[in-house]
Parts: structure tokens; sequence; C-alpha cells
């Protein structure tokens, strides 16, 4: 659906992204995750044609990028924007009306649906600058949605909504996905992206740095974890096998079968609250290969006096 | 996307907020000319109105006149540095652009909203100072500047062109401010740079030692729609200021289609 090549992105003598090899599959649920600052945005921008790569390519829908076939692609980027004085179906329409690809005679219904598929369905005639940061998010998704599109873009989606709608927008985008629309999410919220994508990417100022299925990222460790309120017996009795005693009492254990590890304890009259196979966390493989965010400024250590 | 771009204009409150204060201008001066009977003497104050209370017809070309210096360029300046640095100050261009709507036509589009304006203010102040001018000082047959009389077709005639050849001057304003309006994301910025040219003009068409640049500065002949009144017209500097607008209406806004066709949309 989307494949980058040595895509690179230079303002000046700031390279805001630097040889980037992203590839989206169809169907794929894609999630883009970086710190702030790391060129998600640029990289959004020059998938959908607003930026100008200073080299490499895209390619959407396996054809070198044209502007035509962003029809298939609906997107958000950096926060949903609106003409502030007229109601959410005004901009809908007009919206609708500016874009090739939709009929007259259908509009009014497609303006319906898609605020029905976003939440949106009983909104009054107030213009979009009464709306609530929620409302917006939402007017912008019904937006994207509006050609139905194949690829949706979406850039930090969730931003400005409560618990309840972020949790509907994922509902929304799982719906979506499972009837064939591909999603690619960029966001700098870990627990995001790790909800609803199947694959993902990282990319750290400017580069990438990781790029896989989200399975591999929370492949097993090999250790398990034993919570039991005779920590130290245990430990005693595993012996060799103890990786670590955390101070809290949790017991990891170098094993290969938590079953039979269990079996083990509770022969030996050891009681067991809680055990399972330890998996690597997304988040400690995206902390272990991007350094600190870039709007975080260290001071620069003083020279020493001579 | 002509059609919404339009649509956009003639929803949007300022257009006729602004529209409503460049006809309120001249119908308050009229107000008081009426009420007081005292008419600025001949050669004073801005063209024509000296001649307004004896003729109400002549009362477009002097609105005209009276809103010309100021206040219709920087309400065409502000519209029209508004066209793209307002939609990216407010982050619509982007969704625009990836809904995709082609860079061409949408320049295209701003380009023919921001003339519609343009062309719609003067021909709005025109029509509502006929209307002020006819019923507060009547009308009579118009004497030209060059004191024989004129028929009323002649006349209306060259109130006509009157309103085409200050549209067309307003239009080598817009196109000034649209091409800043591709430089910038804050509208503020343009409009101001369109406006701080105009007062560059202003200054230097008022300045003896400016004369070997006055004949290419955009206001040199804004005011030359007087000659129209003259019988016969005085065409030389009409046909002067309509090339010169021409010019700088056809490099402005082919600078600013290069321009907004080939810069990243970082709004």
């Amino acid at each position: 659906m989307i494949r980058t090549t040595a895509l690179t992105k230079r303002y000046g003598r700031v390279t805001a992204v630097d040889d980037l090899h992203l590839h989206v599959r169809e169907g794929d649920r894609f999630g883009f995750l970086g710190p702030n600052g790391s060129g998600k945005t640029t990289t959004v921008r020059m998938l959908l044609g607003l930026v100008l790569p200073t080299s490499g390519s895209v390619e959407l829908f396996g054809a070198r990028f044209r502007r035509d076939a962003l029809i298939e692609v609906g997107a958000l980027v950096e926060g949903p924007a609106f003409s502030a004085h007229l109601s959410g179906r005004d901009n809908l329409r007009l919206s609708d009306a500016a874009g090739p690809g939709g009929a007259r005679a259908t509009r009014r219904r497609r303006v319906e649906d898609v605020l029905e598929q976003v939440g949106l369905a009983g909104v009054d005639r107030r213009p979009v600058k009464a709306y609530s940061l929620g409302m917006r998010q939402r007017l912008g998704l019904a937006s994207a949605l509006l050609r139905r599109p194949r690829l949706l873009v979406l850039d930090e989606p969730t931003n400005g909504l409560d618990p309840q709608g972020i949790r509907e927008v994922r509902d929304l985008l799982l719906q979506l996905n499972r009837d064939g629309t591909t999603v690619f999410l960029s966001s700098h919220l870990l627990s995001e992206v790790e909800a609803l994508c199947t694959r993902i990417a990282v990319v750290d100022r400017g580069r990438l740095v990781l790029q896989d299925d989200l399975s591999a990222f929370q492949a097993l460790t090999g250790l398990v974890e034993v919570r039991t309120p005779f920590a130290h017996r245990a430990a005693t009795l595993l012996g060799e096998r103890v990786d670590d005693l955390l101070p809290d009492g949790l017991l990891l254990v170098r094993h290969s079968d938590p079953a039979a590890l269990n079996a083990e304890l509770v022969r030996a009259g050891i009681p067991v609250t809680a055990l399972h196979a330890q998996r690597r966390t997304l988040e400690a493989a995206v902390l272990s290969a991007t350094g600190a965010g870039s709007d975080r400024v260290a001071a620069v250590p003083a020279e020493p006096a001579a | 996307m002509i059609g919404v771009e339009l649509r956009k204009l003639v929803r949007r409150p300022r257009t006729w907020m602004s529209i409503g204060l460049l006809a309120l201008l001249p119908t308050i001066v009229a107000m008081f000319l009426a009420i007081r009977d005292i008419a600025p003497r001949p050669g004073t104050g801005p063209a024509f109105l000296s001649a307004v209370l004896d003729n109400g017809a002549l009362f477009p070309a002097a609105a005209l006149a009276i809103v010309l210096p100021l206040f219709l360029p920087i309400a065409v300046a502000v519209v029209a540095g508004d066209a793209v640095a307002g939609d990216a100050q407010d982050g619509t261009l982007r969704y625009l652009l990836i809904r995709p709507v082609g860079r061409t036509r949408l320049i295209v589009a701003k380009m023919i909203a921001v003339g519609a304006y343009t062309m719609l203010a003067v021909v709005l102040v025109a029509a509502v100072a006929y209307v002020v001018g006819t019923q507060l000082f009547g009308s009579a047959p118009l004497p030209s500047v060059s004191g024989t009389e004129l028929s009323t077709t002649s006349a209306t005639l060259r109130t006509v062109l009157t309103v085409l050849y200050v549209g067309w001057s307003m239009l080598g304003v817009a196109a000034v401010a649209l091409f800043l309006s591709t430089l910038t994301d804050s509208p503020l910025a343009a409009a101001l740079g369109a406006i701080a040219l105009l007062i560059t003009s202003g200054v230097l068409v008022a300045l003896e030692a400016a004369a070997p640049v006055q004949p290419y500065l955009p206001t040199r002949y804004w005011l030359a729609f007087v000659d129209l009144f003259r019988d016969p017209v005085l065409t030389r500097d009409l046909l002067r200021g309509t090339a010169l607008q021409a010019v700088y209406i056809l490099v402005f806004l082919s600078a600013a289609w290069a321009n907004f066709t080939t810069k990243d949309i970082t709004s």
C-alpha cells in the first residue's frame, strides 16, 4: 500500500527524515511511532504530497506517487481543521464538493453516513468554533472517511478524546480495517499503537530504527514471573534457575515451561498466587532503540576550568 | 473548486461587513454635505466632491475617490492576503490539497474568488453611492470637468468605465497581496506587506525627486479615472494606468502560481 525508498527530507542543514524505507502492506494496521520531533509528521506530509522529498521516492498502491491516488486516501494530519464559522455539516459538504470523485446527488447521503460512523449523527447547526476538541477530532475523522478510502493515514487521531472516545475511535478503526481498509497510524503514544496495530515502525531523529510485526516485539524472554508469599523459600528451592528476586517479591525464573514450574513449586508446598511467561514489551524495545525526544534540551556541560 | 471558493466568500460575514463599511463612509460624507449644504471648494478635497451638491449622479465617482486612497485598497489587501495564508493558518489548506485538489486549480480558484470580491466591492460602493447621491442631491445633467454638458448615456457610460478602471487598479493590489499570501502562513503579514508597498508607492508618487520611477509605481495612475469625465476623454494616463496594472496583475499572479505549486506545505 505504501512503500518509501530512501525517503529523505532536508531543510537547509537539518535533516528531518533520513533514508527512510517504510513498507505498509494491504490490510495492515501500521503503527508509526517516534518521539516528538523525530520526523513523523514530515514523513506523513511526504506520503500525502504536501512536502516534496529532497530525495527518495514514495509509492502508493503499488505505483509511483501521483496526486490522483489521494482520492483513495483519507487523512488526518496534525489535528483537524475547519472553517470555524460554518457548521460541521456545511464543512463536510464543502470539503466533499472541493474534491473529485463525489457525485453531487449523493453528497447529502455521504455526509450523513460519515457523521453517523463517527458518532456525530445528531450534531446541530452550531458553528465548528463551538465544538469541543473531541467533536472536532471526530469531524476530522468523518472528513477523512468521505470517499470510503482504501488507506487511512492518521496522525494522532485520538488527541483530545476522553477514554470513552478513544475506545470508540479504536473500535471504528478496527471495524474499518476488518472491512478492508489499511490503517497507517502515526503517534507518539505507545499504548495507543500497541492497542491497535499489527505492525510497527519506530523512527528516531529522522531515521528508521525498528520495523516489524508487533508479535516480534513481544517475543518470550525465556523467563517466568512468579509471585508467591514465600519468595525466599521458592528461591532456595529453585537455586541456580533463579534469574532475579526483585525487592517487591517478584521472582524471575529461567524456565521454558511455566506449567512444569508451577507443578514443581506446588509439590514443594509453596503456594503460587500468579505465574506467567515474561514477554518483551514494546515499550522496552522502543526505549532501547530511541534516544531522548528532541523536545528535551539538555544543558551543554561547561568546559572544566583549566 | 471555483464554486466552493465563491461559496466560502459569500458565506463569510467578513465579506459583507467590509463592503458595508466601504459603502458607509461615502454615505456619511454625503449626509454631512446634504445637511450642512457646504461643499468643499473646487480643487480641494476628494475629486468631484465639490460638484456633488449640484448633481447626485456624480456621487458614485466621488464615492470611489473617497475610498480609493486608503479604505478600498486595505479591504482588498486584507481579503487577498488571507486567501492562501488564511487557509494555511487555520489548517484547512492541507486538507484541501489532500482531498485532493490540484494546486493550480486551487490557486486559480483563489484568484477568481479574490477578483470577484474586488469587483463586487467596487460595484456595490458605486451602486450605493448612486442611490444615496440621487436621493440626497437629485440628478441634473452632468457637467464634465471640462465645463461642457454630458448626456445621461454618456455620463452613465463614464461612470461604468470609472468602476471598471478602479476595479482593475484594485486587482493589481489583490495580485500583490495574493502573491505575498503564498509566501507566508500569516494573513496579517501578507496584507500588511501589500499595504506597505502601496504606502511606499504613495510617498514616492508625491516626491519630485522620485520622478524617474513614478511611471512604474502601482498607485501612480489610480486617480486617472477623473480624466474619464473630461470632454473629450483624456486617455493618456488611463491607458498607461490600465497597462501598468495589467503588468502588475500578470507578474504577481504568475509568481503566486509558481510559488504555490512548488512549495512545501508545512502549515
